[in-house]
């Protein structure tokens, strides 16, 4: 083989692995515009399923932090920067509950944490109302829930930068979650 | 007077000889025990080079107890056979003279009656016992219980329901425990987790005073159970993992009025620092180092409460009591010697002035909290009789301190200490190892004593009869990484990832006895978990504590050999006491639940994946779960 066809061939084949890589990274697009649901949207979430007769219908809301590997890993830093690593340690608890097992007190959907957030609980969560703003909210919501493996595990954060406490949330395993509240299943296209 | 055989020592002799007794004990244990059970008499009475890295005093004897009969107690009573107050002594002794439970019928002790406390957290507290009842405080919600020890099985008279905001679960750092209540005038006092203290009728149960000390929404919480001196109810605050103020506050018996209240930061006249204050050492003395050793401002979240215990000396009018660590765990964030964390005062319970200050540890690095129990000796000491305080301390010394003045005669270790190499007893400082300080951007591993300490705040008990010190302690190491912190009132303010393990010789209890003449231990008995339980000894020669899996134990006092156990319900961390009941028998009272810090991976459901959960402490105890459940039950024991 001559050296010209030698550098022909590797040429080649450094095409096909770049045209290969391009398809596997699907490169999320970063939003300059993205509108997060602001606090009266996540008020008119319940957080039962028993309602008296027919359950009546509830309002929709989408959470741009759900599945966007951005507003999780923002999630993440804000979750230490709120001091919420102050009580629930990495997921695993201490002065508040666990994040990270299958156990939601107060719901695992997005607008239950959030709510959770705002409104704080009665034996010891804190509210941060008027204190986070909406679209940190969602990011916190996101992150927690990819504590638990509820989130997809491609936007999941793989890593820990601290020092090895646990796994990171991509590896954390999915449990369906069950809590006092049965609201807690995560919609469909929400499961990894 | 300096003690120069003291400072010589260092370390590295130190651990290595413990570490080779650890070992030989394992081994000794190991062999006796060929049936595989853990503790059957698995005491070792340990040779006298044990903890002594030096040649030691050629003058000793090396046989047990052998301070006995040369130890006094200072203002010490007549056995009434009663528990009024959390050490039942003002010495804080935990001894009972109460002897119908000898070393040869402990064997015989059989379950008299239980009560269920109805609450599921960590139990800490010392059951009272005044004349024929006994009080007993449960966790939050902090019921207090009256039982009549003159009928049979202690029939509930009373429960008074304080009611506090089930929001301050939520700043209760390791567990929403309670430690206790004290008795005086008549009226039973006690703290509730939302920072009031409260007076409660004795006979009737009825609520005669509550003041509002504290404030959540600020980090602060109260745990410690009172001590009352001279018409004055004193208590103190925690939350040093929460930016709170500390204080020590003192009010009035009849009135629930704030008498006074000390501040452990910020200018002299907060902390009630003035004239007659006589530091022994020249780094506790100037004016507001409670301001000038902390950056701008920062004491003002800088934690040290006081959680702890206090001792009184009657005719020294001084009271004792340890501070916390100080806030932020993170060390870089609080440059200087952060005063007055981890620091012991003396103080007048009259005005609480200070008298004297000891800060034990300068710029604190691995949330070693001063709050240990002193224990007020009168001790022979190279020839004379020195008024002392023994306090078996979290960075791992038996510091052996002047009570008059402060000044420190002794600091030996008396479990795995790596993170300093001593304590300079012309300075008064503990020599910090570095390559042990926490530092940004880097993981420090194998510090040993961990986070809580070679002892926290499970209470020791001294026999005048033995001379010895009981002290249930752990054996606990950490790697450690700093991270900022930020200042959010009503959050935690801690800035570290920690993880802790069991330390070398893989036992993570110990309960020794020690000597404090001869400052060395004279038996030691291993545990699997750490011994998070008080102590107490009795005029019986017979020591009791309880293990986080479930046993009640009965040692004897000279010789650690075991003399009875019994499983209870749930893991024990409470204080075990005793009492002579209306029909004349002697009885030993404990409360049974496990929690606290290392408990709480149980009692509050803690995720142990994440090893750096509950500061750290839940890596050490992921097999607690496996070995106890949640309970909160009140037992007590006596003969047939």
């Amino acid at each position: 083989m001559s050296a010209m066809s030698a550098g022909r061939y590797w040429g080649r084949i450094a095409a096909v692995a770049a045209l290969a890589l391009g398809l596997a990274c699907k490169r999320e697009e970063r939003r300059f515009n993205a509108t997060y649901p602001s606090a009266p949207a996540y008020a008119s979430v319940t957080l039962d399923t028993l309602q008296p007769g027919v359950p009546s219908p509830e309002l929709t809301v989408k959470s741009p932090a759900e599945g966007n590997a951005y507003d999780i890993a923002q999630g993440k830093l804000l979750f230490a920067q709120w001091n919420c690593t102050g009580c629930h340690s990495h997921g695993g608890g201490g002065m508040g509950p666990p994040l990270m097992d299958n156990e939601w007190i107060y719901g695992s959907s997005p607008e239950n944490i959030v709510a959770t957030i705002v409104e704080g609980r009665p034996n010891g969560m804190p509210s941060f109302r008027n204190r986070i703003t909406a679209n940190q909210l969602w990011q916190l919501a996101a992150y927690v829930r990819s504590m638990a493996g509820l989130e997809a595990k491609g936007p999941s954060p793989g890593r820990n930068d601290e020092m090895q406490y646990k796994v990171d949330e991509q590896r954390t395993p999915f449990r369906t979650p069950r809590a006092s509240s049965s609201k807690t299943l995560p919609a469909k296209s929400q499961r990894p | 007077m300096i003690d120069r055989g003291a400072t010589r020592h260092i370390w590295p002799t130190h651990v290595a000889v413990q570490a080779a007794v650890t070992f030989l004990t394992l081994v000794a244990v190991g062999t006796a025990c060929t049936g595989g059970s853990e503790d059957s008499a698995n005491a070792k009475t340990l040779p006298r080079a044990a903890s002594r890295g030096t040649a030691g005093n050629d003058t000793l004897v090396a046989r047990n107890g052998i301070g006995a009969g040369k130890i006094t107690i200072p203002g010490a009573e007549a056995e009434d056979g009663q528990w009024l107050r959390p050490a039942k002594d003002y010495a804080s002794t935990r001894f009972s003279g109460l002897d119908q439970i000898t070393t040869a019928n402990a064997p015989q002790l059989k379950l008299a009656w239980s009560f269920s406390t109805g609450v599921l957290r960590g139990q800490e507290a010392a059951p009272l016992v005044v004349g024929g009842t006994m009080y007993v405080v449960t966790p939050y919600p902090n019921i207090l219980y009256a039982l009549d020890l003159s009928k049979p099985g202690g029939p509930a008279k009373w429960k008074y329901e304080p009611q506090p905001l089930a929001a301050a679960q939520g700043v209760a750092c390791c567990d929403v425990v309670n430690r206790g209540a004290a008795f005086a005038d008549g009226k039973i006092f006690y703290n509730t987790l939302d920072n009031q203290t409260i007076a409660v009728d004795a006979t009737t149960g009825k609520e005669v005073w509550r003041t509002q000390l504290g404030d959540i929404n600020h980090g602060e919480t109260m745990t410690m159970a009172p001590l009352v001196v001279k018409g004055k109810v004193l208590v103190g605050n925690s939350g040093g993992e929460l930016g709170i103020r500390g204080w020590l506050t003192a009010l009035d018996v009849k009135t629930g009025k704030v008498a006074w209240r000390a501040y452990h930061g910020g200018p002299d006249s907060l902390v009630l620092i003035g004239p007659r204050f006589k530091p022994f050492y020249e780094t506790d003395q100037g004016k507001d180092l409670g301001v000038t050793t902390w950056p701008p401002d920062k004491w003002k979240q800088g934690g040290a409460g006081a959680w702890g215990w206090i001792s009184y000396d009657a005719a020294l009018n001084l009271i004792y009591y340890g501070t916390a660590n100080p806030g932020p765990w993170n060390p870089e964030q609080r440059p200087g010697d952060n005063k007055w964390s981890s620091t012991t005062f003396a103080r007048d319970p009259d005005t609480g002035e200070a008298v004297w200050a000891y800060q034990v540890t300068p710029h604190d690095l691995h949330d070693y909290d001063g709050i240990n129990e002193s224990i007020l000796l009168d001790l022979p000491w190279k020839g004379q009789t020195r008024r002392v305080l023994v306090r078996p301390e979290r960075d791992g010394y038996v510091y052996v301190q002047d009570r008059t003045t402060g000044e420190v005669l002794a600091a030996d270790t008396f479990g795995v200490v790596n993170s300093t190499s001593g304590v300079n007893l012309q300075t008064g400082r503990p020599v910090v190892n570095h390559e042990k300080e926490p530092q940004m951007g880097k993981v420090v591993r194998e510090i040993c004593p961990a986070s809580p300490g070679t002892k926290d705040w499970q209470p020791s008990a001294f026999s005048p009869r033995t001379g010895l010190l009981y002290i249930p302690h752990q054996n606990l190491c950490m790697d450690v990484e700093p991270v900022e912190a930020n200042y959010i009132a009503g959050t935690p303010y801690v800035g570290m990832n920690v993880k802790m393990y069991a330390g070398p010789g893989g036992h993570r209890g110990v309960f020794d006895a020690w000597d404090p003449i001869a400052r060395r231990k004279v038996w030691s008995v291993t545990e699997d978990f750490p011994v998070w339980s008080g102590a107490l000894v009795t005029a019986g020669d017979v020591v009791f504590y309880g293990t986080m899996d479930g046993w009640f134990k009965a040692l004897d006092a000279r010789s650690g050999a075991l003399l009875w156990k019994a499983k209870l319900g749930s893991g024990i961390i409470g204080q075990p006491v005793t009492y002579r009941a209306p029909d004349g028998k002697q009885y030993v009272a404990i409360l049974a639940g496990v929690g606290g810090w290392p408990g709480a991976i149980v009692s509050a459901g803690i995720d142990a994946r994440d090893s750096s959960a509950a500061l750290g402490f839940a890596n050490a105890m992921r097999d607690l779960p496996n070995a106890t459940t949640k309970g909160g039950t009140l037992y007590v024991f006596g003969l047939p």
